[in-house]
């Protein structure tokens, strides 16, 4: 190769400037993923559910949506998974070992840090004042990166329309606002799951495994997981088991934020490789079109 | 010398056999198009809540868009690294960015929900700017309207020798304005690809906790913008031997050679970010678990390691069959990093599965034949190839055995 020393020096530092893009930049970047003290929340308690699950039933009517009969030919209600018909949802583990069995409530956990709200384009994921990940057809594209980004699997998309929508939990905020309870929350005969603030519930969460350590596994689930869930769990076998993943502690936007955004802050960067790409790419067209101008110009 | 001057029309008669193959193919995927409206993304393809995202956009936008970065690739090695003598490989490289692009975008049009209301994406009072699709999305948006801008000196040119007075008059005054601001649009093309694809890496970082460790690294990013200048590269090599082969015209052999030099450079720079990531966070024992990602990664190592002996030595590089192998491997090996990253390695839960559907699979097809009869279609009808390299005045005798006859 033929590359001279100052084109390789104009190289490395077009080179230099591009994969800044790539440099990972301190902590203090990421947004402040404290919750605020108004968020709310549930607290599920799994060794109280009895597994009716009047919850699902109860959520498809408070969210207007037609159960899912897909694995019943038509006759019962049996998601066997959060989709576009169930929100919400019981699940069970059998202990292989012995007739032991859990319950476990899916839905949306309404995180700290949402990676969903992070992925959305033009905000029809959003994160309200009270914490809840709410979202809003209007803005929604149906490009389905929440579903991308979600590690809790949550966001779904509603595959069978031709006019389809993200559907997901929104904690019953259209209720909340007209001070009732979410419907899950209102129709479990148990009390297994309850709404609050987040810090009350964090609060009694921990009294709970205090007064009874013998019940539970010694853990909220959602109190640091991925940055920290708006709905906390409790329960007496491993969350693993249960189902729910252990991601760490960290949001799950952080590496993306600290990778990505700081580069594009105030777009200064990119503004300035423009600049630089310009000026060279400027230089070497004049070069080559003065060489042989005098035959050349019309 | 004023850039692109020797570039001629190729002529001939557009309505070929072959071509009207091509258009067959891409009037089927037209029709199953308009039955994805009808039916929706369930009835019509493999996707699910698991893998919300599948060939369309791993192949169509994140694969196809790398095998259309030729025009970035060499447009930063002629403006920015000052080699002019490969500019008789931009403008045949820029067709293939300005049709990759715009299939790629129209991938995106077909996959999506809800494209109706896709036009609120440029209106800045909504946007999410944390959202690191927002920026891949408007940044081929523009990039793929700077391309065909970018172009339209060929356009011009074309126009010039319009029997329409008015259109040749217009033209004519255009074209010297045209061409002396074109600077600027040179510049924005070569910062969009740069932003859009490192962060089409950065897109997967956010399912990073369900990405396997093989392919999960936050410099992501860098990898996806080296791999779209080698892939790049590689694709111009191949259109290039190809139209030559079919349009009976002389191979550039000789600066092809020369940019598969500088293709092994880019190529070694990406290797060893790869390799030296795997070791640092300590998962080079994962590449020999033969486990399904163990497999895929290894097949990624035996594409690239033949490409890069096969280019590493000068000797074997000046031979078009060498390059040409080399080429496609290099194409494959990108492909399928790409792809690795966007389906394989994502894991969504073991009950999930996803391969894609006799629909998605025709579509893909018929977009990729639609782009190829559009390809033909503008190099025989505006002036983007030029006859041979009218820089490289050696005698060329590597290229003796590859004229085809009718030259």
């Amino acid at each position: 190769m033929d590359i001279s020393r100052r084109s390789l020096i104009r190289a490395a530092a077009v080179a230099a400037v591009g994969s800044a893009a790539t440099v990972i930049v301190p902590e203090e970047a990421l947004a402040d993923t404290a919750p605020p003290d108004e968020s709310v929340g549930m607290l599920y308690d799994s060794t109280k559910c009895v597994g009716c699950k009047a919850c699902m039933g109860a959520c498809n009517e408070a969210n207007n949506i037609t159960p899912d009969t897909a694995t019943s030919d038509g006759r019962a209600a049996m998601p066997i998974d959060l989709n576009e018909h169930a929100l919400n949802i019981i699940k069970v583990y059998n202990d292989p070992a012995s007739a032991n069995h859990a319950y476990i409530k899916r839905q949306c956990m309404h995180c700290v840090d949402p990676a969903c709200v992070s992925a959305c384009m033009i905000g029809a994921m959003k994160k309200q004042a009270n914490g809840v990940v709410t979202y809003d057809a209007s803005r929604c594209v149906g490009c389905r990166y929440c579903e991308m980004g979600c590690p809790f699997n949550v966001p779904k998309f509603e595959w069978s329309k031709a006019v389809p929508k993200i559907v997901k939990c929104q904690l019953c905020i259209h209720r909340t606002s007209k001070g009732q309870l979410p419907a899950c929350v209102e129709v479990c005969p148990p009390k297994a799951v309850i709404y609050g603030k987040r810090s009350d519930l964090l609060a009694e969460a921990h009294r709970r495994l205090q007064e009874h350590p013998e019940r539970y596994i010694p853990k909220v689930y959602g109190e640091h997981e991925a940055g920290g869930t708006q709905v906390l769990y409790l329960a007496g076998v491993e969350f693993e088991k249960l189902g729910m993943p252990d991601y760490g502690d960290r949001p799950v936007p952080e590496t993306v934020h600290n990778v990505q955004h700081t580069v594009y802050q105030g777009f200064a960067l990119p503004m300035a490789l423009y600049g630089v790409l310009a000026g060279i790419t400027w230089r070497n067209r004049r070069q080559k079109q003065e060489t042989p101008a005098e035959e050349k110009q019309p | 010398m004023k850039p692109y001057e020797e570039a001629q029309p190729i002529g001939g008669k557009i309505l070929t056999p072959p071509f009207l193959v091509l258009a067959a193919l891409a009037g089927l995927a037209g029709l199953l198009i308009v039955w994805r409206f009808a039916a929706g993304l369930g009835a019509t393809t493999a996707l699910n809540d698991g893998y919300p995202w599948g060939l369309w956009i791993a192949f169509d936008v994140v694969t196809g868009t790398s095998l259309a970065c030729g025009g970035y690739a060499v447009a930063l090695l002629v403006y920015i690294l000052n080699r002019g003598k490969y500019q008789p490989l931009v403008r045949p490289a820029l067709v293939t960015s300005a049709l990759g692009y715009s299939i790629a975008g129209f991938s995106v049009l077909i996959d999506i929900g809800r494209p109706w209301l896709a036009w609120k994406l440029p209106f800045f009072w909504m946007w999410n700017t944390r959202s690191v699709l927002l920026e891949v999305a408007l940044c081929i948006m523009a990039y793929t309207i700077v391309v065909w801008i970018e172009l339209a000196p060929a356009f011009l040119q074309r126009a010039q020798t319009s029997s329409i007075p008015r259109l040749q008059h217009f033209s004519s005054r255009a074209l010297p304005k045209v061409t002396k601001s074109l600077t600027w649009i040179i510049a924005l093309a070569l910062l969009l690809p740069t932003m859009h694809q490192s962060s089409l890496g950065s897109l997967m970082l956010l399912s990073g906790p369900r990405l396997h460790p093989l392919w999960n690294t936050p410099v992501l990013p860098l990898l996806f913008l080296i791999s779209c200048i080698f892939v790049g590269f590689a694709a111009v090599v191949i259109e290039s031997a190809i139209s030559s082969r079919i349009l009976s015209r002389k191979p550039e052999t000789e600066m092809l050679a020369r940019l598969g030099g500088v293709t092994v450079q880019v190529l070694a720079l990406f290797l060893l970010i790869r390799l030296t990531d795997l070791i640092v966070r300590g998962q080079l024992a994962a590449l020999f678990r033969f486990d399904l990602y163990s497999i895929m990664s290894l097949i990624e190592w035996a594409l690239v390691i033949p490409a890069v002996f096969l280019l590493r030595s000068e000797t074997r590089r000046r031979n078009l069959g060498n390059l040409f192998l080399a080429a496609m491997l290099l194409l494959l090996y990108g492909g399928i990093y790409r792809f690795d990253v966007y389906l394989v390695a994502f894991r969504p839960g073991a009950q999930w599965s996803y391969f894609p559907s006799v629909t998605e699979i025709l579509v893909t097809v018929g977009l990729v034949a639609g782009e190829i009869a559009a390809y033909i279609a503008l190099i025989k009808t505006f002036p983007i190839l030029t006859g041979a390299a009218p820089t490289i005045a050696k005698p060329r005798p590597l290229a003796q055995g590859h004229y085809v006859s009718g030259d």
